[in-house]
């Protein structure tokens, strides 16, 4: 018999209900949300208020989208300089003194050793920088992070091994990470996201933002500041670095740092009160400044190295010590050179340089066409569907189109419990459930007139109709869903958001198509008590 | 009220015979396309070959193509496309992948703001460097072979053996026909467009299943009747479903062609193409293939006959 308890229909009206009231904040725009949340009296608790609402996609606000890749290359060459630095501290600390000096190889450096002696002395320390890879918490994952090797005649390598390399990877992701969000806060965008992707990377995505060449050029920038001494004539220990505005040209730097960005405690933009120039103001810590004080004071008149990623951007010359602990930074800049150097050195260096591998920018301008464009298709599409709809199954095809909305509604419901977000392909997505949707109405009521046909009753060939067609129902959500799944797990970005959109369709579309339609006729069939199908 | 009906009731449509039509001509385009495929190559978007494409937007409505395309092929930054779309003065500028690595992209985008920034409006700018363009390539590759590996496994325990065969030969000839249209129309290959092979993968295997299903059902009735028949009868019963849901499919697609917007109608196009492609492969090539492969396993056509015209 075509039944359906109270107790069914209630339950089915209010799941349906809840869903659709979730879909109600996603409806309004942002003010009016406040507002709505403001009107509803404080005795209601939070949980029981729909509050969450669907996030638009990138393409559809508009923004930035840049997708940045630690250089493991300039990585793996800072940590060989450590490295570096480690075994001469080793070789003077042992009193052991490698043939060749400390050659750099791949991924490594070398030393040679011969006497045995010597070796024994050594080995015990060098092990001692080998730490094994991972997580202490995690346990240990196997393996070390520096391979050493030894040859009978006493070349002594010493390797990061791939794991070594991946694991500092992963760290350097997760301080970029800070470093990129102190950077991006700084400059007062609104809420940026930044994520990590995969091993090597991080996703910086900032909504509203239509030019993302201020974002680039703090990203670009490791950060890494050093306070050092230009070099007198005939000094050896010293680096040639490019000086900014010279035109390329190199002037010999002491390699000694006086004091470094880690000594910053704050740096701020300002203008010179003399001449009127954009400079910044920086102030040190105990131990900067009391480095800097003494350096200066011993080194008056001659030109301070102010280096910014192996550039020298500025040489003042030291006219008087400076035992304050503050200072400042001057140059040829404009003032959002500036104000990119103050974050720059407030938010500290990048652990590795960044490079962006990916960018996708959206102004606000598209964005509100394609959610228009959008809006229209969908409202067409709906139109379209109902109408044919109606045309060939009659009172059944209502029947299947408040279904359809419902449907829809439901959509909008269950992605803004979940905060996910709609894209442009998002809502190619809900367009085109509107026309796979009604699907399994199709099915449900062609197998109804086919039993009718075979000359069951009325009540017998509905219910024939819903009971046979349900497996077939199944069988075909199911190849949309395999479709869907696969998407989802391999797109990203936009192409996920219509992986989202499909699968939700999916499980709405059996509680619509199929309880709901059940529901609604058997109701009219109780009250109708009708003769004939209606189509 | 008078319903419309877009199949007649209880019709005897021999479809089978579409079949010495239909074999020939999906194999012949088949053919084109992998010969073009291998020639002319698929016409590849930034996603998959890397580059920079900007959208932009003359701020007068009137946009001078001609002006922009010697001005961008002056930047020197490699082979050009520019194109004209919409009608509001919307200029589409492809440049190639720049050589010297991720870094070098950005060079373009900087170049081209400064100089159309004052007359143009930036409406979209997407950069794809070389290893991202390579990666997308793979999971591209990876999701519609991963989807047609998923299909087989779901077919096979659904369905007896020659069913799953003959819907996994209508699911591929539907993906090669498919990537037929990208290389025969030269539409962009993008990561949406794997987006619209996957979700045609869904809508292939959705038509054959609900034919199959029906041809299953009548197999179990009528355990003599001949392959051909049966398989006719399958689709006569399903024709009306078939036409329904494709027609309601293709109108909210064609609600996307017509309004949906530039980004979004490359996508729904082709999806319209599917939807058509889908329905034709179910009729005309996954149900005759079964003649072919044999429709019952050994023990169906053992049925003594007696037994089977009692059932009927």
């Amino acid at each position: 018999m075509l039944r359906f308890s109270k107790s069914k229909i209630i339950a089915t009206v209010a799941i349906i209900l809840i869903g659709l009231l979730l879909a109600v904040p996603s409806a309004m725009d942002r003010e009016q949300r406040q507002a709505y949340l403001n009107a509803i009296p404080s005795w209601v608790p939070s949980w029981l208020v729909p509050s969450r609402a669907i996030v638009l996609g990138l393409d559809l606000q508009g923004g930035s989208h840049v997708l940045l890749e630690v250089d493991a290359q300039d990585l793996l060459r800072g940590q060989i300089t450590l490295l570096r630095d480690d075994v001469r501290r080793i070789l003077r600390d042992t009193r052991v003194s490698s043939q060749n000096g400390i050659q750099t190889v791949q991924r490594g450096v070398q030393i040679r050793v011969p006497e045995a002696a010597d070796r024994e002395r050594l080995m015990p320390r060098l092990r001692e920088l080998a730490q094994p890879v991972g997580n202490a918490m995690l346990g240990q994952t196997g393996g070390n992070t520096i391979d050493i090797n030894t040859t009978p005649d006493g070349v002594i390598t010493l390797t990061y091994t791939e794991a070594g390399i991946n694991e500092r990877v992963r760290r350097a992701v997760d301080q970029s990470i800070e470093v990129i969000r102190r950077r991006v806060d700084a400059t007062g965008t609104t809420e940026p996201s930044i994520q990590r992707q995969g091993a090597d990377r991080v996703l910086v995505q900032v909504p509203g933002l239509q030019d993302p060449q201020q974002l680039k050029a703090l990203l670009g920038e490791t950060g890494n500041l050093e306070f050092r001494l230009l070099a007198q004539p005939g000094a050896t220990d010293v680096d040639m670095l490019p000086m900014q505005d010279a035109g390329g040209q190199r002037v010999p730097v002491d390699r000694r740092v006086i004091a470094e960005g880690g000594d910053l405690t704050d740096a701020q933009p300002a203008f010179d009160p003399q001449t009127r120039q954009p400079i910044v103001n920086f102030r040190f810590n105990i131990r900067g400044a009391q480095r800097f004080g003494q350096a200066t004071t011993e080194n008056l008149g001659r030109q301070l190295a102010i280096v910014l990623d192996n550039q020298v951007i500025s040489a003042p010359t030291i006219q008087s010590p400076i035992t304050g602990g503050s200072g400042q930074i001057s140059g040829s800049f404009t003032v959002e050179q500036v104000n990119n150097l103050a974050v720059l050195l407030r938010s500290g260096a990048l652990p590795a340089k960044l490079t962006i591998v990916e960018e996708r920018t959206v102004g606000p301008g598209l964005g509100r066409d394609s959610i228009e464009a959008g809006k229209m298709a969908t409202y067409v599409a709906a139109i379209f569907v109902i109408i044919f709809m109606f045309a060939t199954y009659g009172l059944f095809g209502l029947f299947a189109n408040i279904a359809l909305l419902v449907h829809v509604g439901l959509i909008f419901g269950l992605m803004s419990v979940l905060e996910a977000t709609l894209t442009l392909p998002g809502i190619a997505g809900i367009v085109l459930t509107i026309g796979t949707a009604v699907d399994s109405n199709v099915l449900i009521y062609e197998r109804i007139r086919e039993e009718a046909h075979a000359g069951r009753s009325i009540v017998s060939a509905i219910q024939a109709g819903f009971d046979r067609a349900f497996a077939t129902i199944v069988d075909s959500n199911s190849t949309m869903a395999i479709a869907a799944l696969i998407l989802f797990f391999l797109g990203s970005g936009p192409v996920r958001g219509f992986a989202v959109v499909f699968i939700l369709g999916i499980l709405t579309t059996v509680l619509t198509a199929v309880t709901l339609t059940r529901m609604m006729i058997a109701l009219w069939y109780h009250w109708m008590r009708p003769k004939a199908l209606p189509f | 009220m008078r319903l419309v009906r877009l199949w007649p009731e209880n019709s005897h449509f021999n479809f089978m015979r579409f079949r010495r039509f239909s074999f020939p001509l999906s194999a012949v385009i088949s053919i084109l396309t992998a010969i073009m495929l291998m020639t002319v190559g698929l016409n590849f978007g930034i996603d998959f070959k890397g580059g920079t494409l900007m959208e932009i937007q003359a701020k007068s409505g009137q946009a001078d193509v001609a002006k922009i395309r010697g001005t961008a092929e002056g930047f020197g930054f490699g082979e050009v496309e520019v194109q004209e779309f919409g009608t509001a003065g919307e200029v589409s500028i492809r440049f190639p992948i720049q050589q010297g690595g991720e870094a070098a992209q950005a060079a373009v985008v900087q170049k081209a703001r400064d100089t159309f920034g004052a007359e143009y409006e930036f409406r979209r700018v997407e950069t794809v460097g070389p290893r991202v363009s390579g990666e997308l390539v793979q999971s591209g590759t990876i999701g519609i072979v991963l989807s047609v590996i998923a299909v087989l496994f779901y077919l096979w325990f659904r369905f007896e053996r020659e069913l799953a065969i003959a819907s996994i030969i209508g699911t591929l000839h539907d993906i090669v026909l498919t990537i037929g249209f990208f290389v025969i129309t030269r539409h962009e290959f993008n990561m949406t467009s794997i987006a619209a092979i996957l979700t045609i993968v869904g809508y292939s295997l959705n038509e054959t299943v609900v034919v199959f299903d029906r041809t299953r059902e009548l197999m179990r009735r009528y355990k003599t009747m001949p392959a051909e028949e049966l398989l006719n009868l399958s689709i006569n019963h399903t024709m009306s479903r078939t036409i329904m849901t494709a027609t309601t499919t293709a109108l909210s697609l064609l609600a996307l062609v017509l309004f949906g917007g530039q980004a979004i109608q490359g996508f729904a196009q082709v999806m319209l193409y599917g939807v058509v492609i889908c329905t034709y492969s179910a009729i005309c090539i996954s149900s005759p293939m079964l003649i072919y492969i044999g429709l019952r396993g050994s023990e169906a056509v053992k049925v003594p006959e007696g037994k089977a015209a009692a059932a009927e």
